[in-house]
């Protein structure tokens, strides 16, 4: 009896469906619905249906926000509650279909929410998901597009057709082709299944290998010979395309730790080919330079108290909104720089000057000051890693034929070359530079023609610290921000220069992005070459158990290469000619 | 281009016999007898054997740099290598005793593994550990010496090269999969030789031993000091072109005195692992073995007892502060470095000879007697 009359009832209810087609009206049929089955049918009307209204709705059902109002004779009305609660708690109580407020105010504690299951929520989830779809908001569409894809549910084709008729948006185009080839994959026509390979192939789709593998599986047991050709074909293009991804992807990671080297190598370079020092601290003046964009990104928002020993410092904040507030890193960059010249003048003024003659010394002397700094750094700011936001202009990627290229680091690429082409003006096309130059090649032949070297080597000091604060403005947009940042990159940045020789700019570029290559290809390709590697004779098995740890692995291969290379060339790719015997 | 390093050290003080002498009867004859009665607890003279071990890394440290002007700056690597090679015995020793009842180190069981590794298994052989204990580091120490000796590279190369090496050491022994116990090395070790770790006459002995050893050390660097190999020496540390165009092949000088060295920080290593119990791959970041050059600045760097001097003094001064003001421990070791480097190039033991100085250039001139 109750069974007929549920299927009466929803046949009644899907012929006016035909009439009242407005979302609203389904979803108030749906929550008056006397089962829990019968609701599940409506909503079901509601797939692929696009309309802007359909989230809040479904969204204030899920949150028992969607209230039923059962005036005394007639059949329940459906309810929103919103405005300001009154003295008894009642508020203006909107009707869902009409959209606007009924004659009484109602209280939420008076009236029953409509009520749902779990299988009621997994179909609003379905029915949201295909919303999506039409999403204005093009991350979430390409998102539920590729959902659709990787679920394969089958019912939902109609849907991604219909949506595909009408998208304008390439990119979205593309991933609905996909999405559909993908689904289409689950059909039972043999032809339909063939044509959807042929498309993925053609749409060299990177997300359909693993459904592509278990098509060849099943058409392998099956004996389904064209089918199995077909997917060979499809998974063929599509590991050709990968190879290609993961080399353009590998590339742009490598010239983007390159970057980040020759930065911070640059400046360390400078001052040793003029004073032959190399300065331990330098990778506390980059940590400098992250703090001081720290500070500065503080002060643009709401200001930082600080405890050094014990004293409390608090910093005022400007409390700027919008675009002030995302412009902090242009603001940072400049005073980056600036605070460790500073920095690096106080170093040389008050250390190093007195250490020319005894270069080793004033190596360990710096490596004093650097525990020092980082002590006084962790005091100041805390021994945790502190945030930096990235501007909005520096989140997100830039997706270039599959490739993801996050745009903070193709900033940083951009940056580091501006700053080597300025370096390069600076020492080529300026009177300090002259003076530098001059210094750097013959020290004493200088002072005798009247340049003032102790000052030169002031200059070259603030000079090099200034750009090991702007890397790690740079770097704070990268990683994390924290007192030991510079110990993680020094290391690095010493190879560059010993490898790049002290001659030349242009040395530095060269093995900076040379180191960095060879560190990134070889974390990509290692666990590749691993299986090669256990041929090697004695050591095979130690060298492949090695190569799966791909970081470590890179690290290690860079180091043997630059003491081989070393062989070859004994102060770098560019070094100073001098007949001159130390 | 900077100008070679010209550093005379201080002249070997006259009383170094007596010094060697009173310091063998202290610590060979006296502070263990003093443990047995009582007087000093089992901590402090475990401390003590602690420290004697960093003197050895300083006797390395100063025999490359204080005496042939090379400054490695990856000596930690070799120490904790001897340290490693003799824990793998230590670990073996364990038996079924560890957490997991199972005859292979916890960390192997940890790992997954059932049964031993195969290059773990020679080392339940006390002679085989300590085989490698030399072998390893000297194998090691050689081939990165020979390659770089020879291409010439030198000064502030020589020194970023050794840290990248040891760098790149710790960053090997950090891994798990290295299957020597990656972040937590070795600990908790039973027995040596069959004899319990914990009983205060182990501990007792090995301090004995590494006094001993110490002492053998200092006495053969003494006697390498005063031959002809000890003049080559010193005349590489003070004009490396000049004695090779006198015709001494100056590499080969430096790949055995790098290999020495090497040798005698993992002799260091070796015994520094059953006294303090623990070794892991923070004591082969270069960081550690640049603390082994401040002991070495800071004590005097070219003598043989300052190096000692500086290991024990700097430890004291770290046990105590990084318990006292663990904030400012590295504050203070920084500037005591920059005030050393800066001020006191001889280091503690060129101090009386400073304040000598000193003394002589104030003291009020004596006025002459009036004549009678």
């Amino acid at each position: 009896m109750r069974k007929t009359f549920i299927i009466i009832a929803a046949f009644i209810a899907g012929f006016v469906a035909v009439y009242a087609e407005s979302p609203q009206a389904i979803i108030a049929r749906a929550a008056v619905a006397k089962s829990e089955k019968a609701q599940g049918e409506i909503l079901t009307e509601l797939m692929g249906n696009a309309d802007e209204s359909i989230l809040p709705l479904l969204d204030a059902w899920r949150k028992d926000r969607l209230f039923l109002f059962e005036a005394s004779s007639k059949p329940p009305v459906v309810v929103l509650l919103q405005g300001a609660k009154d003295a008894q708690g009642a508020q203006e109580a909107v009707d869902i279909i009409t959209g606007k407020p009924i004659a009484n105010r109602l209280a939420a504690d008076d009236l029953n929410a409509a009520s749902h299951s779990a299988n009621l929520r997994r179909i609003m989830k379905a029915v949201l998901d295909l919303t999506d779809l039409s999403s204005a908001n093009p991350a979430k569409k390409l998102g539920a597009i590729a959902a659709i894809g990787q679920g394969q549910q089958i019912e939902k084709l109609p849907a991604l057709e219909k949506r595909l008729a009408i998208e304008t948006d390439p990119q979205a185009i593309k991933a609905l082709r996909e999405a559909l080839a993908l689904v289409r994959l689950k059909s039972p026509d043999p032809a339909v299944k063939l044509a959807a390979l042929k498309e993925l192939e053609s749409l060299q789709s990177l997300a359909s290998t693993d459904f592509v593998k278990a098509i060849i599986k099943d058409a392998t047991a099956a004996k389904d010979e064209a089918l199995l050709a077909a997917a060979r074909s499809a998974l063929q293009a599509v590991e050709r395309h990968r190879t290609v991804v993961d080399f353009g992807g590998t590339l742009f990671r490598s010239l983007s730790l390159g970057s980040i080297l020759i930065i911070v190598a640059l400046g360390l370079a400078i001052t040793f080919g003029l004073m032959g020092v190399i300065n331990m601290a330098h990778g506390e003046m980059i940590a400098i330079g992250a703090y001081t964009t720290y500070v500065v990104q503080n002060i643009f928002a709401n200001g930082l108290a600080l405890s050094p020993f014990g004293f409390s410092v608090s910093l005022p904040g400007l409390h700027t909104t919008g675009w002030w507030r995302e412009s902090y890193f242009l603001f940072a960059l400049p005073l980056s720089f600036l605070v460790a010249a500073v920095a690096g003048i106080l170093l040389e003024r008050g250390v190093i000057r007195f250490l020319y003659r005894r270069p080793l010394e004033s190596l360990l002397a710096t490596w004093g000051v650097s525990l020092l700094l980082q002590q006084l750094l962790r005091l100041t700011f805390g021994a945790n890693n502190v945030q930096v936001g990235s501007p909005a202009y520096l989140s997100g990627n830039w997706v270039v034929g599959d490739i993801l290229l996050g745009w903070n680091r193709v900033f940083v690429i951009g940056f580091a070359t501006l700053i080597v082409i300025g370096v390069w003006l600076v020492l080529t096309r300026t009177s300090v530079g002259l003076l530098i130059r001059s210094v750097t090649q013959n020290r004493q032949m200088a002072a005798c023609m009247g340049v003032r070297t102790e000052r030169v080597n002031m200059l070259t000091f603030a000079l090099g610290s200034g750009l090991a604060g702007l890397a790690g403005a740079f770097l704070s947009q990268i990683g994390n921000v924290g007192p030991s940042l510079g110990q993680s990159y020094v290391v690095d940045s010493f190879m560059v220069v010993v490898v790049g020789g002290v001659g030349d700019l242009v040395g530095t570029v060269i093995s900076g992005l040379g180191i960095g290559s060879f560190d990134q290809f070889t974390q990509q390709y290692s666990p590749t070459v691993a299986g090669a590697l256990a041929n090697v004779p004695f050591v095979g098995g130690a060298l492949q158990n090695l190569a799966q740890d791909s970081a470590v692995f890179g690290k290690i291969l860079v180091l043997c290469v630059i003491i081989l290379f070393l062989q070859w060339r004994p102060s770098g790719l560019f070094a100073a000619r001098s007949r001159s015997l130390d | 281009m900077a100008s070679p390093e010209k550093y005379a050290p201080p002249p070997p003080p006259s009383d170094t016999v007596a010094a060697l002498l009173a310091f063998t009867v202290l610590a060979v004859l006296i502070m263990p007898t003093l443990d047995v009665f009582g007087v000093i607890d089992h901590f402090t003279l475990n401390l003590w054997g602690k420290y004697l071990c960093y003197a050895l890394l300083a006797l390395s440290v100063n025999l490359l740099w204080g005496g042939t002007g090379l400054l490695s700056l990856g000596q930690g690597l070799f120490f904790a290598l001897g340290g490693y090679m003799h824990g793998m015995y230590l670990m073996r020793m364990i038996g079924d005793q560890g957490q997991y009842h199972r005859p292979i180190p916890d960390f192997l069981v940890f790992l997954g593994w059932t049964e031993l590794p195969g290059f773990w298994k020679p080392f339940e052989h006390f002679s085989f550990a300590m085989l490698l204990v030399f072998l390893l580091p000297g194998v090691i120490a050689g081939i990165f010496g020979w390659l770089a000796f020879r291409s010439r590279i030198k000064g502030v190369y020589f020194s970023i090269l050794t840290q990248a090496l040891t760098y790149a050491g710790a960053l090997i022994f950090f891994r798990n999969n290295t299957l020597m116990g990656g972040n937590n090395g070795f600990t908790d070790f039973k027995t040596e030789l069959g004899f319990s770790l914990r009983e205060p006459a182990t501990q007792r002995g090995l301090f004995i031993a590494t006094a001993i050893v110490l002492i053998g050390v200092v006495i053969f660097l003494r006697w390498l000091e005063g031959t002809k190999f000890g003049l080559v020496q010193r005349a590489i540390r003070d004009g490396e072109n000049r004695t090779l165009f006198s015709g001494y092949a100056t590499p080969a000088f430096k790949l055995f005195l790098f290999v020495l060295a090497a040798l005698i920080a993992a002799i260091g290593g070796a015994l520094y692992v059953p006294q303090v119990g623990i070794i892991n791959p923070s004591d082969m970041t270069p960081e550690k073995s640049l603390e082994a050059i401040v002991w070495v600045a800071v004590g005097g760097r070219g003598t043989l007892l300052g190096p000692i001097l500086g290991a024990v003094f700097v430890n004291m001064l770290k046990s105590y502060a990084t318990r006292a003001i663990p904030d400012l421990w590295l504050i203070l070791l920084g500037g005591l470095f920059l005030l050393v480097v800066l001020f006191l190039p001889g280091g503690l033991v060129s101090l009386p000879e400073k304040l000598r100085g000193l003394w002589q250039r104030f003291r009020p001139t004596p006025t002459p007697a009036p004549a009678a």
